[in-house]
């Protein structure tokens, strides 16, 4: 059996194990955050949305993923 | 004549902006919101829950296309984590009309000047149209106006204090002094106090906890609406000058 490589993030403060292969657009789409509705940051980097596509993600990246609440 | 609240050549028929905090749910916030007739509601960026993908969003219950979202920087302490939050809530979704929020301190929740002056100004060059919120001081809110603000919103009291205006004259002078927008923000507590506001010749009043803690948030929301719309009417109608003696209202001649 093939060893699927993984690699370590924080996503939102916790900590996860995902698949060394997936984009950040799919770790969203399989999260089932619909990309209209929030922004994202790799490392204290905002992404263009439109550039989501191409982001790979690496071992030890720090996402963060956020949306309006309501608030004052 | 139509009397519009215009903001970064917008035009808003209501002159009441609401938060959209501390309600018991959504649908309590969205029906409040309706009754208090807002066109612009502030909200807040937070991390999306990502663990709990069934807790409801914000934006099923307030449609951004009907009603103005204003991001809020509400809970940053510093400059950079200012501009970080609006960033991320341009990103969100182009907004570029934003309010800015720098606390200096955590009991009182009074505004850090200095950093808040510091961010409008970079906000400014980088393209977004910025409310502030700011202390109640004339020199301040020039400052901020030159910065390049789109609307100074001075704090009637602290926030959430339900403390009403608390420095009238203060609020006179900013209102004498700019030309910009000026919505206060911050520490009403009842209807009065928002009619109080206008008649002072503010442009409108920004209001959250007065409304979503009242014990019946959908009526004080439809009480604010009309308040804002009497201090309005009042401060154009153009008030009677104070005399210390009575002056009667019937006339004298006919008497029996």
């Amino acid at each position: 059996m093939k060893k699927i490589n993984k690699v370590k993030i924080k996503i939102n403060g916790r900590k996860r194990s995902i698949n060394s292969k997936i984009s950040l657009k799919c770790l969203l789409s399989t999260n089932k955050i619909s990309l209209k509705k929030v922004a994202v940051e790799v490392n204290e980097k905002i992404i263009n949305k439109k550039m989501i596509n191409k982001i790979k993600i690496k071992n030890g990246d720090k996402i963060e993923i956020v949306h309006f609440i309501g608030g004052g | 004549m139509d009397d519009y609240l215009n903001i970064s050549n917008k035009n808003f028929k209501s002159r009441l902006i609401v938060g959209t905090g501390k309600y018991k749910n959504f649908k309590e916030c969205s029906e409040a919101i309706k009754a208090s007739g807002a066109q612009i509601v502030t909200v807040a960026v937070r991390r999306v829950n990502i663990f709990d993908k069934k807790k409801p969003l914000l934006m099923d219950y307030i449609d951004p296309k009907k009603i103005t979202y204003l991001p809020n920087t509400a809970g940053c302490f510093t400059s950079s984590e200012a501009l970080r939050t609006l960033r991320l809530a341009r990103e969100i979704g182009g907004w570029k009309l934003v309010k800015l929020e720098v606390l200096g301190d955590k009991k009182t929740l009074f505004p850090d000047m200095i950093e808040t002056i510091k961010s409008t100004e970079v906000l400014t060059k980088e393209g977004f149209k910025v409310m502030v919120y700011c202390s109640d001081d004339p020199l301040m809110a020039k400052r901020l106006e030159n910065a390049g603000a789109v609307a100074i919103m001075p704090l009637a009291a602290p926030i959430g204090s339900g403390l009403g205006i608390l420095n009238k004259v203060n609020i006179k002078i900013i209102r004498s002094r700019t030309k910009l927008p000026l919505i206060i923000d911050a520490g009403l507590g009842q209807a009065s106090d928002a009619s109080i506001a206008m008649e002072l010749g503010c442009d409108g009043v920004l209001i959250n906890t007065a409304i979503a803690m009242a014990r019946n948030p959908i009526q004080m929301a439809e009480a604010m609406k009309f308040a804002v719309q009497a201090g309005r009417k009042s401060f154009l109608s153009g008030r009677i000058k104070k005399t210390i003696y009575g002056k009667a209202s019937s006339p004298k001649k006919g008497l029996i």
